[in-house]
């Protein structure tokens, strides 16, 4: 029995198919070795266009029998890539729609806070959404903190300031696993950064020139409106798990479906639909993992602008220096 | 360094200084008056570049260790408190992170130009292991800096790399503890990896130091692999050199500004947005793309060598995939000795340069596989194009300059930039024999 690496997690499949994997290996190995000293005599080249041949055609033999033998395996989560939306602060010019920030920190405050924190942010933040501060002192003052040690030593419960970090709706994560059946609602502060299910090739090249970002808003959304009435036949779900294709770490998670139609009252006229909730928390989920997201776009126009145009000029200077030397 | 100092102080106190310190006269001889050739293409310009890398990462990195607590309870929360609330903290961050995968992509761009032009041969070997050593220094202070901000792919990532000396026999469990500062990744070793951190960008100016008097000594190599021979050959480094180095840079900058203000998460890895959780292993730990073609050798090796024919275990899959990860950056230093062709450019040996383009294709396939699972059909992959990299300089590299016929080389700088390639090919080549020496 050989030591399997304890950092890497191995498949039991995959265990099995060690043995065969590494006999092939060497095998593939000893054929290299005996082919080039036969051909060691002719030329080189040949040699090695040989060799690479027979690494490119062994890859693909070996390929082959692997991929026929890892029909059935393990799955691969999420089943369904997420579906991609059109956001305000997507693109390089990409700006916050306040409105629907105010929108979502409404259906985050009466849905989701219910299981789920928000450590890293403070009601002060709230500024970004354009509210003002009496209303900041108004949102937060619905909150009860404990403070202290007061002059007595004992610590007192006070209505939360605009300088107090959002309040959770547990004491501490044991609590908030416990009263969920175990599993941990995760914080919000960075959850939109924190899950991007990968985007596969060729996409993740073309990713870097449409400057897509939306990764995270477009997960949670399809996450959130991506609950089936039934799961599909012949799936089996867990007791207490809710099937979920979109959801990134298997084919069903511990929340229910959170949404529903006219759950929460808009005031703005928007339509009261899963759909725009969704969006809508989505969006604010973005702005509390990054508030400055708009800004460093901004700016990083502005910076582009300048090192290109500084790149142009420093080509002319450069070309007329360099005018009387040939090179 | 090379040759006579130009130097001529005018000022008094230019004369008062040079003859007590000649600092002025250092940076005159270094960077003005240096004689490069004049047919310096593009991808001479990263080693500048690189200079410049360093000197940004240290400066932002001195600002960001201001606001930094290296206590596992509190370092991903000063990160993000960093990012959220100190006035340009964000930018900062964005610019350190996204700034060592630049530091990575400019170190290729130079390792792989000094691969296909030969600058690693003779006189310049010393020039060229400085070069690895600095490699190697980037990617433990790269490794020990991914580990500061503590979040999911931080810690699975130390514990991953850790674990690489916990396989040497005998001692590795020893090495490991000291390394960890415990029995496992925590607080004291988020305090060593901060020291250490902080220390090691400091070795590699050092070096980096002893690799440009280096250079300074035998001169660049360029495109024609062939030395200068006459002062019409080489142009002054200032203002030739240093506004094709500026223009390079500027370009390189905006490339740089381009992710760090629009997309700042793209090379990292969106599991380090989770705080890091001793109790939740990742569904796959990778490791910052600069380093994938190393952890796809690492897994490449899933089996154990040993005697063939009885159960005898020589060197376990783990030890095997530690030695072959290592040796894939060892064989750089061998590399000027692995080469036996003459010639040095791969301009003119029509061999070397398909070898060359496949090693550089595998190395990228290298680092894509580093990215997926060790499962199905990507282990048969990771095999072969892991052998193919060290075949490339144990057995490509020797055997090419035996059975390679290059093209002929011009006789001079000059010549090949005024077109006179054809014309002197013919004498070169018996030339070449005749007179050593002058072999590019």
């Amino acid at each position: 029995m050989r030591p399997s690496w304890p950092d890497r997690p191995l498949h039991q499949k995959q265990k099995a198919n060690r043995q065969d994997c590494c006999q092939s290996c060497i095998t593939l190995v000893a054929q290299f070795s005996i082919e080039r000293l036969n051909s060691m005599k002719s030329i080189v080249s040949k040699l090695l266009a040989a060799a690479t041949a027979s690494i490119v055609a062994a890859g693909v033999f070996l390929g082959t029998a692997f991929a026929a033998e890892e029909e059935g395996g393990t799955a691969h989560y999420p089943i369904k890539k997420p579906r991609e939306q059109s956001w305000s602060f997507g693109g390089p010019f990409g700006k916050w729609d306040k409105g629907q920030l105010q929108r979502g920190l409404k259906v985050y405050t009466e849905v989701c806070a219910a299981c789920h924190s928000m450590n890293l942010l403070s009601y002060r933040n709230l500024a970004d959404l354009g509210y003002n501060d009496d209303q900041i002192k108004a949102y937060a003052a619905e909150y009860e903190v404990t403070d202290g040690p007061n002059d007595d030593g004992e610590m007192f419960e006070r209505p939360a300031r605009a300088t107090d970090r959002f309040k959770g709706p547990y004491a501490n994560d044991k609590e908030a696993a416990s009263a969920n059946g175990g599993a941990l609602p995760p914080d919000f502060s960075l959850l939109a950064k924190a899950r991007a299910p990968e985007r596969g090739f060729p996409t993740f090249i073309f990713d870097i020139f449409t400057m897509y970002a939306e990764n995270g808003p477009d997960y949670i959304y399809s996450l959130l409106t991506g609950y089936p009435e039934e799961p599909p036949e012949g799936v089996e779900v867990l007791e207490g798990l809710y099937y979920n294709p979109y959801f990134v770490a298997g084919n069903a998670l511990a929340m229910a479906p959170p949404l529903s139609e006219e759950l929460v009252e808009y005031t703005d006229g928007s339509p009261q639909t899963v759909e725009q909730y969704a969006k809508d928390v989505s969006a604010f989920m973005m702005w509390a993992a990054e508030p400055g997201l708009a800004a460093r776009k901004q700016s990083g126009f502005i910076v582009l602008l300048f090192l290109l145009i500084f790149a142009g000029l420093l080509y002319f200077t450069k070309k007329k220096v360099w005018a009387d030397v040939k090179h | 360094m090379s040759g006579h100092s130009t130097y001529n102080p005018t000022s008094g106190i230019g004369k008062w200084m040079d003859a007590r310190l000649p600092l002025a006269r250092l940076v005159h001889d270094s960077f003005v008056s240096y004689p490069v050739p004049r047919n310096l293409n593009g991808f001479y310009t990263f080693g500048g570049i690189l200079m410049i890398m360093l000197v940004s990462q240290i400066i932002t990195g001195v600002v960001i260790a201001m606001h930094y607590t290296s206590d596992a309870a509190t370092a991903f929360e000063s990160v993000q408190l960093l990012r959220r609330d100190v006035a340009y903290g964000g930018t900062l961050q964005a610019w350190h992170a996204v700034g060592a995968s630049m530091f990575f992509v400019a170190v290729y761009i130079h390792i792989f130009r000094g691969l296909y032009y030969g600058s690693y041969k003779e006189p310049r070997e010393v020039l060229w292991i400085l070069g690895v050593v600095i490699y190697l220094l980037m990617m433990a202070t790269a490794f020990m800096g991914y580990v500061l901000p503590w979040g999911q792919m931080s810690y699975w990532g130390a514990q991953v790399i850790t674990g690489f000396f916990s396989a040497i026999p005998l001692v590795g469990e020893t090495v490991r503890e000291y390394l960890l500062g415990g029995y496992s990744v925590g607080s004291a070793t988020l305090n060593r990896f901060f020291s250490l951190h902080y220390l090691l960008p400091f070795m590699i100016a050092g070096v980096v130091i002893l690799h440009v008097w280096a250079l300074h000594v035998t001169g660049q190599t360029n495109p024609t692999g062939v030395e200068v021979k006459s002062k019409q050959d080489v142009i002054p480094f200032t203002p030739y050199a240093t506004l094709k180095d500026a223009l390079a840079l500027v370009l390189f900058m905006a490339l740089m500004c381009y992710f760090v203000f629009f997309l700042p998460d793209y090379l990292g890895h969106a599991d380090n947005y989770i705080p890091a959780d001793p109790l939740k292993t990742p569904a796959h730990i990778v490791p910052e793309w600069y380093f994938l073609p190393f952890y796809a050798i690492l897994r490449a090796i899933d089996f154990n060598i040993g005697i063939p024919f009885t159960d005898i275990v020589l060197i376990d899959s783990k030890l095997g995939g530690v030695l072959a990860m290592f040796g894939a950056i060892v064989v750089l230093f061998f590399v000027p000795w692995l080469d036996t062709s003459d010639v040095r450019s791969a301009n003119y040996r029509p061999l070397y340069k398909v070898f060359f383009w496949l090693f550089a294709i595998n190395a990228v396939f290298l680092g894509y596989l580093g990215s997926r699972p060790a499962e199905g059909i990507w282990i048969p992959l990771m095999k072969a194009t892991t052998f193919w990299y060290f075949a490339h300089f144990l057995i490509v590299m020797p055997l090419l300059g035996f059975f390679e016929k290059p093209k002929p080389r011009p006789a001079s700088i000059t010549d090949a930039v005024l077109g006179k390639a054809e014309l002197s090919g013919a004498s070169q080549l018996a030339g070449s024999t005749a007179a050593p020496e002058t072999k590019s």
